[in-house]
């Protein structure tokens, strides 16, 4: 007895417990009873705890009760990260909950070939096809759909139309080598070209995933996954050009310590003008103005430019969206749901008020932004498609990416061998 | 006291019988059985606990490291010692290593002797000296986290509060990338390590201070001796078992560091910053690779384990004489 340090271990270690304790219990929630007269309760999972999409969804969730007398909507809210882990412990218990966020891809897939998730490729026939082709992407497999899209978005260039002029570039880069030309005008014109968070890696990822597209395909990288195999040479390519942009020395100063959305980051930088471009999802100019000033009517969208000689084409997008899978067995209720978030009306009033991009062609005529338009043109026009990568593979995989492509921007690593060491992961992997 | 009537309480032909100092000893045997049931029954809702929380997810922690583990379900892949080897040919593993060993060194060589210092001059009468005191320890009380982030932007390139500050003074060429330049991030992450801690060193080497008796130092001067002899002669002597405890604290902080790291760095630029336990947090929250973390644990806590083992059996030694239960003088 009376030993301080002891004691406040033994506090500290069952306040830890106390912690776990409450996950485990939640954990268990994943049920849905036909309660009694009738009435069936879904259970609705989604990651949207901020505002406004927050209160937007769970009055959307009364309006289909409202049309629904005998359905009830209960809904469950996690924040992104937890929601991630909470599911992979759901998987491995084989209890997922009635309608569930995904973003598809590996994840996903992982959830079907464990049998836990829902066939909905005739169940949502034929409204589930009339939705935006790339949106649908992520969770298709084999021709099967087994997810519903509510948003979509993909990467690209933001860049600052007053610095292009200052720097006498006329129109964006289409090509690579056009890119690069634009990248020394602008560093002659005594302009930052490219803003970037190194501290962060995903945002350098960017340049590599892209650049692997354009040179062998946008299959390549899901193909390179399965066959556990990186080492090809239009990946070693990738690198190669990468290390060609590397060298024109286009970053802000101190970017190996930047972060994406601080006062000091990435988003700072091009929101305040001091960095021409940025490679970033659709999301970006409200980063911009929230970590800086914003750039208003400066701003300006294109698309990745296409690489000389590359199998890919400049139409092909690296990006991905949100969207609802439903458990294996779930109530035809929760399709009914699905059917509903999926409907012209609620995807007009997600598009204005929650500022997702259309899935429902005909709700593009809400966007108001011209930013946002740019986006969904692009994605309108799309060709081919690859999910973010930190969907798409496995955890580690997704990291060593991250890694390795930072080492290669930092100077440490070879094209070479990063191509290797996303490889060797890949293979230690299952 | 029992061993007069639990004699009468037997039956059976021998009762009675049994010589008395047999008796006797049987009675103490179960007198002591008693004290050690009583013992451990108020210890048992502690010992659960600890064993609950704290050993047996360590030896959980070691048991993992033999696997292929992505955190979920119970490790069923056994690899044997792979996790091992492949640590110790990692490179950024073995830089953890030399970073750690150039943190400690730089504590010992710089962040104590000057928190040492400083004890001494704030040991003297002097104005104002309970409120040096008090902004010296400041930084250690604020949390690790926001001393990170409170860094981070004062070290930004150019923007910062340092750079505009060296700017502002002519010094510019001494301004930098600080965190965000490989060949400077340790640098400056040693800078902040000290801001946050020598104020925790310089305080226990005032308490130490304060224990010196005045007279050996007075006596000193009487016989002659000058300050630097009665500091090296006569201090610094008396302050060794404080020293020598500071000194512990100070590596196994090093050893251990993480959350610093985590917030202004991350580990990077390209791993140059990188810790032991940045490593294993990489591995196993971010790559979910938990047996490989593990592993890195392992040797984290093998290396604490071992040092300190090293470190007070053979530095501390004195220093713990009568502090902790010993075999020894144990009674029969």
């Amino acid at each position: 007895m009376g030993d301080p340090a002891l004691s406040r271990r033994g506090f500290l270690a069952a306040s830890a417990a106390a912690g776990l304790g409450t996950t485990a219990l939640t954990a268990c929630g994943g049920d849905s009873d036909g309660g009694s007269s009738g009435t069936t309760t879904i259970e609705w999972w989604n990651i949207s705890t901020t505002e406004p999409a927050k209160s937007v969804w769970a009055a959307l969730a009364r309006k289909f009760e409202a049309q629904n007398p005998k359905v009830k909507i209960k809904i469950v809210q996690q924040e992104n990260d937890a929601y991630k882990s909470k599911m992979t412990a759901l998987t491995s218990s084989g209890k997922l909950p009635d309608i569930f966020h995904t973003w598809g891809g590996g994840v996903l897939k992982q959830q079907v070939d464990a049998g836990l998730v829902e066939d909905l490729t005739d169940s949502t026939k034929p409204w589930g096809d009339a939705l935006l082709p790339v949106a649908r992407e992520p969770y298709l497999f084999d021709d099967k759909v087994y997810g519903i899209p509510f948003d979509i978005g993909m990467i690209g260039f933001w860049y600052n139309k007053a610095l292009f002029e200052k720097a006498g570039i006329s129109a964006p880069p289409t090509t690579w080598t056009g890119f690069l030309d634009a990248v020394r005008k602008l560093k002659s014109a005594d302009v930052t070209p490219l803003a970037l968070a190194g501290k962060e890696k995903w945002p350098g990822m960017y340049y590599w995933a892209y650049l692997a597209m354009r040179t062998a395909g946008a299959d390549a990288l899901q193909k390179a996954y399965d066959d556990k195999d990186f080492t090809g040479a239009p990946f070693v390519e990738a690198g190669e050009h990468l290390d060609e942009l590397v060298g024109l020395q286009p970053f802000q100063k101190g970017f190996l310590g930047a972060a994406y959305s601080t006062p000091t980051g990435q988003a700072a930088a091009v929101g305040n003008g001091k960095a021409a471009m940025e490679l970033m999802g659709q999301w970006a100019p409200v980063v911009q103005a929230d970590a800086g000033k914003g750039l208003g009517k400066d701003l300006g969208f294109f698309p990745f430019p296409a690489v000389e000689g590359g199998k890919g084409a400049i139409t092909e997008v690296f990006g991905g969206g949100g969207g609802h899978a439903l458990r294996r067995g779930a109530p035809q209720a929760a399709v009914d749901f699905l059917k509903f978030f999926a409907s012209e009306a609620t995807d007009l009033e997600l598009v204005k008020k929650t500022g997702v991009l259309p899935v429902v062609p005909a709700a593009e005529s809400a966007i108001a932004d011209p930013n946002i338009k740019a986006v969904q043109e692009q994605l309108k026009k799309t060709t081919g498609f690859q999910l973010y990568l930190d969907q798409a593979y496995a955890p580690a995989v997704g990291q060593e990416v991250n890694d390795s492509v930072a080492a290669l921007i930092a100077g440490s690593k070879s094209p070479g061998q990063v191509a290797q060491s996303i490889t060797r992961t890949a293979k230690e992997e299952q | 006291m029992t061993s007069t009537f639990l004699p009468d309480k037997r039956t059976g032909p021998d009762a009675g019988l049994p010589p008395p100092a047999a008796d006797r000893a049987r009675s103490r045997a179960r007198r002591r059985a008693l004290n050690w049931l009583t013992a451990t029954g108020f210890q048992l809702p502690a010992l659960v606990l600890f064993m609950g929380l704290v050993l047996l997810p360590m030896l959980f922690a070691l048991y993992a490291a033999f696997f292929r583990w992505g955190g979920f379900g119970m490790p069923s892949d056994y690899i044997g010692g792979e996790n091992f080897t492949r640590l110790f040919q990692d490179e950024v593993f073995l830089g953890d290593l030399w970073r750690c060993l150039v943190l400690v060194v730089l504590s010992l060589v710089l962040q104590l002797p000057f928190a040492l210092a400083m004890a001494v001059l704030l040991n003297q009468r002097m104005r104002g000296r309970a409120v040096y005191r008090m902004l010296f320890f400041a930084p250690y009380v604020l949390s690790e986290a926001i001393t990170g982030v409170l860094f981070g932007m004062i070290f930004a390139p150019d923007d910062g509060f340092a750079d505009q500050l060296l700017g502002r003074i002519g010094l510019e060429g001494l301004g930098g990338e600080w965190f965000a330049d490989p060949s400077t991030v340790m640098a400056t992450l040693f800078l902040v390590m000290t801001w946050k801690y020598f104020g925790f060193h310089m305080m226990l080497y005032l308490a130490g201070l304060q224990a010196v008796p005045k007279e050996l130092t007075e006596a000193a001067l009487i016989d002659g001796a000058g300050p630097w002899q009665r500091f090296r002669s006569v201090t610094l002597p008396l302050l060794a078992p404080t020293l020598r405890i500071s000194v512990f604290l100070s590596v196994i902080g090093a050893i251990q560091l993480f959350d610093l790291v985590w917030v202004t760095t991350a580990g990077g630029p390209d791993h140059h910053s990188e810790t032991m336990a940045v490593t294993m947090f990489q591995y196993g929250f971010k790559r979910y690779q938990v047996g490989y973390a593990s592993a890195i644990s392992v040797v984290m806590f093998g290396i604490s384990l071992v040092f300190a083992l090293v470190y007070q059996r053979f530095v501390l030694r004195r220093d713990l004489e009568g502090a902790t239960t010993t075999m020894r003088g144990d009674g029969k």
